[in-house]
């Protein structure tokens, strides 16, 4: 079989045992995730949990220590040259030189690589046309992001890494940029991406792996880790009346907080029904009655809990 | 071999967008054109053997023309380019030029490439001022004096390069690198001309580089001939340097 070669549905990152120690710090001990082509792969964790090593064994940037590592059917660590070309790298730390401009760089990279992407789409993509003559050093922290990321895409990869790819864009740019890598999936590329962002990973990914402590706590799509692992939904209303201790009582209620006016239970199931059925048959009709949908952040605290718990 | 010389381009533009920079790389050897030159003249003397030997019997500012050719070649390799890699080791430049698919011999190959094209600016600035100003002799052989400026540049890059991949730090490479040249520009004959140092400080200065790049120039500028021995000796710390620039270099 020619190497590089991948029969239709090989995941296009197969990663199995893999392990990587600086010094005596363990960063990633005995990890294993396959990434399937076309997804959009998360990877999640607290700082310093191995998600920056693990991507760059995958890249070819760091040797690894132990493990297996297939990215479109090469070595990273052997086949570094033949796989170059065909991914897309934004690392979470780097830089270019100071003076340089925005579409010098592009130019630079587009002439690194056999194929490549126009790269005036891509400045005009990724919002930078604006500032295509402007010198690195001149960039705002969400412009530097956003030519890197741009960078990442200037060789058409089949697999592209982004590792932190919205720190430093604002609440306007990561939407945008969101936007942009639903759009880069859709023409199918695959996308490891890199994030602490627990609402990025939930809106973006098909599927996460959860790192804690250089291993996988988790792996899922971000429905069923918010199931598994925030199962309970919180209800809150204001009310200041008496205190209201039938409220435990509801079918599903696990706890009930008060803090002056404003009331949380906590529960399972369908507890925004329960806890208004109740409410309305003592009379009682707040205007802010509203149910919180579980999110991925609270799976992520439920899964480090438990994870933390198991040790 | 398209990575190379846009990357190169790049550097020469990146080299040009600061001034300081340029103005550091050729300040020195201007300088030294002017004070000592200046000084020194162009009578030949004739009548002392002394000073016939200790000049070369040349004229002073004929004697110093070519060792500054040296010294601007010394300038690019030890002060501009070690820098430069150190910085970009530093700020993580090296890092996304090696993700980008960049590899060692490219980004070695074009610093070496504008290293060259700097020397080539800095020799011709300070040949013509020299020429025009202080009227000194072209030189007196043009071929030799050539492939002697080129292996000079190749030298000097490489300990660049050398410099740039050992040494842990840009700040720790800029000391390094200004103590090294200003070792060679007093002790290498750019300075001071090698008969008149002391014995010990001539066999310091036999082991510099610059001594044996600046003895090649200067006899094949003047029409000396071919110095073999400093043409070994300046290739010697060219092939050393290259290697172990190779050898250690680093991404981050
Ligand atoms: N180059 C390095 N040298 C030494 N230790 C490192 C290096 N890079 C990362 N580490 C350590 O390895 C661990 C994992 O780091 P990293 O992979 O960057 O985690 P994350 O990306 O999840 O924040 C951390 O403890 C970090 O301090
Ligand atoms: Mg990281």
């Amino acid at each position: 079989m020619t190497e590089g070669y991948r029969a239709r549905d090989e995941p296009a990152v197969v990663v199995s045992g893999l392990a990587k120690s600086y010094g005596r710090v363990r960063a990633v001990d005995g990890v294993s995730f396959e990434v399937r082509e076309g997804e959009i792969f998360g990877i999640i964790g607290e700082n310093g949990s191995g998600k920056t090593t693990t991507v760059e064994c995958l890249q070819g940037l760091r040797d690894r220590d132990a493990g297996d590592v297939r990215v479109l059917n090469l070595d990273p660590g052997t086949q570094r040259d033949a796989l170059r070309h065909r991914i897309g790298c934004q690392l979470q730390e780097s830089a270019l030189p100071e003076r340089l401009r925005v579409w010098e760089a592009l130019d630079l990279f587009a002439a690194l690589s056999p194929r490549s992407r126009e790269w005036r789409q891509l400045v005009e993509e990724w919002g930078l046309a604006e500032k295509r003559s402007s010198a690195f050093a001149d960039l705002s922290g969400g412009q530097r992001q956003r030519l890197f990321v741009a960078l990442a895409l200037v060789n058409d990869p089949e697999v592209v890494f982004l590792d932190e790819m919205t720190t430093g864009l604002d609440p306007a740019g990561r939407r945008a940029a969101w936007d942009l890598v639903r759009e880069v999936r859709s023409r199918g590329t695959t996308i490891v991406l890199v994030t602490h962002f627990m609402d990025e990973a939930e809106e973006l990914c098909d599927r996460i792996a959860v790192f804690k402590r250089g291993r996988i706590v988790a792996i899922d799509t971000p429905s069923a880790l918010v199931a598994r692992f925030a199962a309970h939904s919180t209800v809150h209303f204001s009310y200041d009346g008496d205190d209201l201790p039938w409220l435990s009582s509801c079918p599903g209620a696990a706890s009930v907080r008060r803090e002056g006016a404003r009331f949380t239970v906590t529960g399972d199931g369908p507890l925004l029904a329960h806890v208004a059925a109740a409410l309305i048959a003592h009379g009682i009709a707040p205007l802010d009655l509203r149910v919180e949908r579980a999110t991925l952040e609270q799976a992520f605290l439920g899964i480090s809990e438990l994870a933390g718990s198991s040790r | 071999m398209k990575g190379v010389r846009k990357l190169a381009w790049v550097e020469v533009k990146l080299f040009v967008r600061e001034p300081f920079a340029l103005v550091v790389a050729f300040a020195f050897p201007f300088f030294m054109l002017f004070v000592l030159v200046g000084v020194f003249g162009n009578e030949v003397e004739t009548t002392d053997p002394e000073a016939m030997r200790v000049w070369r019997g040349v004229g002073p500012s004929d004697f110093y023309v070519s060792t500054y050719v040296g010294l601007v070649v010394a300038s690019a390799g030890l002060l501009t380019l070690p820098l430069r890699l150190a910085g970009y080791r530093e700020a993580g430049v090296l890092r996304r030029y090696r993700a980008a698919g960049l590899s060692v011999t490219v980004v070695l190959g074009a610093q070496v490439l504008v290293c060259a094209g700097m020397a080539v600016a800095g020799a011709v600035g300070i040949v013509t001022t020299s020429t025009l100003v202080y009227g000194t002799a072209l030189p007196a052989d043009w071929a030799l004096t050539v492939i002697a400026a080129a292996i000079g540049v190749a030298a000097f890059s490489s300990i660049g390069l050398f410099l740039g991949a050992v040494l842990p730090t840009a700040r720790a490479v800029q000391g390094t690198g200004l103590a090294l040249f200003f070792a060679m520009m007093m002790l290498s004959g750019s300075g001071p001309p090698r008969g008149v140092l002391t014995d010990s400080m001539r066999r310091f200065s036999d082991l510099l580089p610059l001594t044996h790049l600046n003895l090649l120039l200067q006899d094949a500028w003047l029409g000396f001939g071919w110095a073999t021995t400093d043409a070994l000796i300046t290739v010697g710390f060219l092939a050393g340097s290259a290697v172990l620039a190779v050898r250690f270099f680093r991404w981050e």
